[in-house]
């Protein structure tokens, strides 16, 4: 086990910098933008509203639609690339099926409402996120949900559990610095922070079950760390709105 | 042991825990989850008794029954007319509730309201799968001509309109424009171009402002401000005693407006 400290001088369960705020983009229902180290995301709510083409509407329900879109100048240049790719709309549909248990969309059957992720800056852990971002804008934008979604990933760098890895820790492996071959696993969670519940993992890499339980544990201290930020954005937003002069 | 975790008209967001312990019951906006009692959307906290329920403060205009909005002619069909309704849903206007003429069998529809016509209607009703069924007949239903047609978040329009219509009234009063607001946050003002400008920018600070305290007291003195070069008198005397809108809600829960 070489790995004893990390890159970035952060304790191993340590998050990156976040800063959160809400409304950020006035034309839209709801909005945010999320920022964790040098990940940036802005999300996007638009509804409900009308959805076309019709065969996609659902009766008892309205549907919930997540774009996930890197910005051409995001990313290291490297493997992962900008663009409407296959990558892409992967995580579209992961996204959706992280917001969506929490969303309540009984209230406007037919509908749609469309969540409109996109990234300036990534360096690891955008689907994280995205996710993180695009709760708070439907939260922003009044959507019911019984809680926030929190995201972040976890992983194993050299085997040593690690919380929201940057670019360098999940590239361990193979950069200047890494050891070439040592073992790696990505691993990016959403949940829900009341009741624990996941509502997202993807595992890039391996990892034995006893070293995904410890990382789970730590994931879930992390997540309502981040479901603060969120709230505390939110609140932000309209308190401002209160005493603006 | 119950506790109380929040305070009246205090700003919480969705996850947030409201209260613990059985004795409070969760209301409108809130709900149960084993001992903690949790805000299910963004809202200000309104306690009544024992109960705890959230004002929404954002989200998009869903019909209803009985609201009368302001909404736009955009197809005609064989039963009448299908207007948007700034919401998620379109509705009709079917031929008995189009007009107050009569309306001839096979008459060109579009002589009565045509496509992009802007129209103050009355939801009739709604159906489980939100068809919206509206009707254009009625008092203070109407059609609108000329003036500007504005939008605001539908969460504002208690606030716009104020206690018993006391809001709009002031800019009605104060700029002599003719203004009409709709449940479904569109706001049409019409009236000579700088007063008509004043009541746009009226709205619009009632709108940024929606959630302050006192909200009537200062729009009555910023209003008296910009409106002290306006004379009044050269405006069309009908204009201020148009029918006012009474569709007046959540009045109760914002106590700095009794005058």
């Amino acid at each position: 086990m070489v790995y004893k400290k990390r890159f970035d001088g952060r304790k191993f369960d340590e998050l990156r910098p976040i800063t959160a705020k809400a409304g950020v983009i006035k034309n839209a229902q709801g909005s945010a933008f999320f920022k964790i180290g040098k990940t940036a995301a802005y999300a996007a709510v638009y509804g409900p509203r009308e959805l076309n083409p019709r065969f996609m509407q659902n009766p008892r329900t309205g549907i919930l639609r997540v774009h996930y879109n890197m910005m051409p100048f995001a990313g290291q240049g490297g493997r992962v690339r900008p663009g409407p790719n296959r990558r892409a709309k992967e995580i579209s549909e992961v996204s959706k099926l992280a917001l969506q248990q929490v969303c309540d969309l009984s209230a406007c059957p037919n509908s749609v409402i469309d969540v409109f992720i996109d990234l300036p800056e990534t360096d690891a852990g955008s689907r994280c996120a995205g996710i993180s971002a695009a709760s708070i804008a439907l939260a922003d934008a009044g959507v019911k949900m019984k809680d926030m979604v929190s995201a972040v990933a976890c992983g194993f760098v050299d085997d040593k559990v690690c919380i929201d890895l940057d670019y360098n820790e999940e590239a361990y492996d193979h950069i200047e610095g890494g050891v070439e071959g040592a073992d790696v696993a990505d691993i990016p969670i959403a949940m829900v922070p009341s009741t624990g519940e996941i509502t997202l993992l993807q595992m890039d890499g391996l990892c034995t079950r006893d070293n995904l339980l410890k990382a789970l544990d730590q994931v879930q201290v992390a997540c309502k760390q981040i479901k603060e930020i969120q709230i505390k954005a939110i609140k932000e937003k309209y308190n401002s709105e209160e005493d603006e002069e | 042991m119950s506790e109380l975790k929040v305070q009246e008209k205090e700003v919480v967001a969705p996850g947030e825990v409201l209260a613990t312990g059985m004795d409070y019951i969760p209301g409108k906006g809130a709900y149960r989850l084993g001992d903690e009692i949790i805000a299910n959307e963004v809202g200000l906290v309104q306690l009544s008794g024992r109960s705890i329920k959230l004002i929404p403060l954002s989200g998009k205009y869903i019909p209803k029954k009985d609201d009368t909005i302001i909404c736009k002619v955009i197809d005609i069909i064989m039963s009448g007319w299908r207007v948007d309704t700034n919401s998620a849903y379109s509705g009709i206007i079917g031929l008995r509730d189009g007009s107050t003429d009569f309306i001839a069998r096979g008459a060109d529809l579009s002589r009565y309201h045509a496509i992009d016509d802007i129209i103050v209607a009355k939801i009739m009703n709604v159906s489980s799968q939100m068809l919206v069924d509206l009707s254009a007949v009625g008092p203070g239903l109407r059609k609108l001509r000329g003036g500007v047609l504005l939008e605001v978040g539908c969460k504002k329009v208690p606030r716009i309109i104020g206690k018993q219509g006391s809001m709009v009234t002031l800019i009605k009063n104060a700029t002599g424009c003719q203004i009409t607001v709709g449940q479904n946050g569109r706001v049409w003002i019409k009236g000579e171009p700088i007063a008509q400008a004043i009541a746009i920018s009226a709205v619009k600070k009632i709108e940024k402002e929606a959630h302050r305290v006192g909200l009537t007291d200062t729009m009555k003195i910023w209003l008296e401000e910009q409106t002290k070069d306006l004379k009044l008198d050269t405006f069309d005397p009908e204009s201020s005693n148009k029918k006012e809108n009474k569709n007046n809600k959540g009045e109760d829960i914002f106590p700095g407006d009794e005058e």
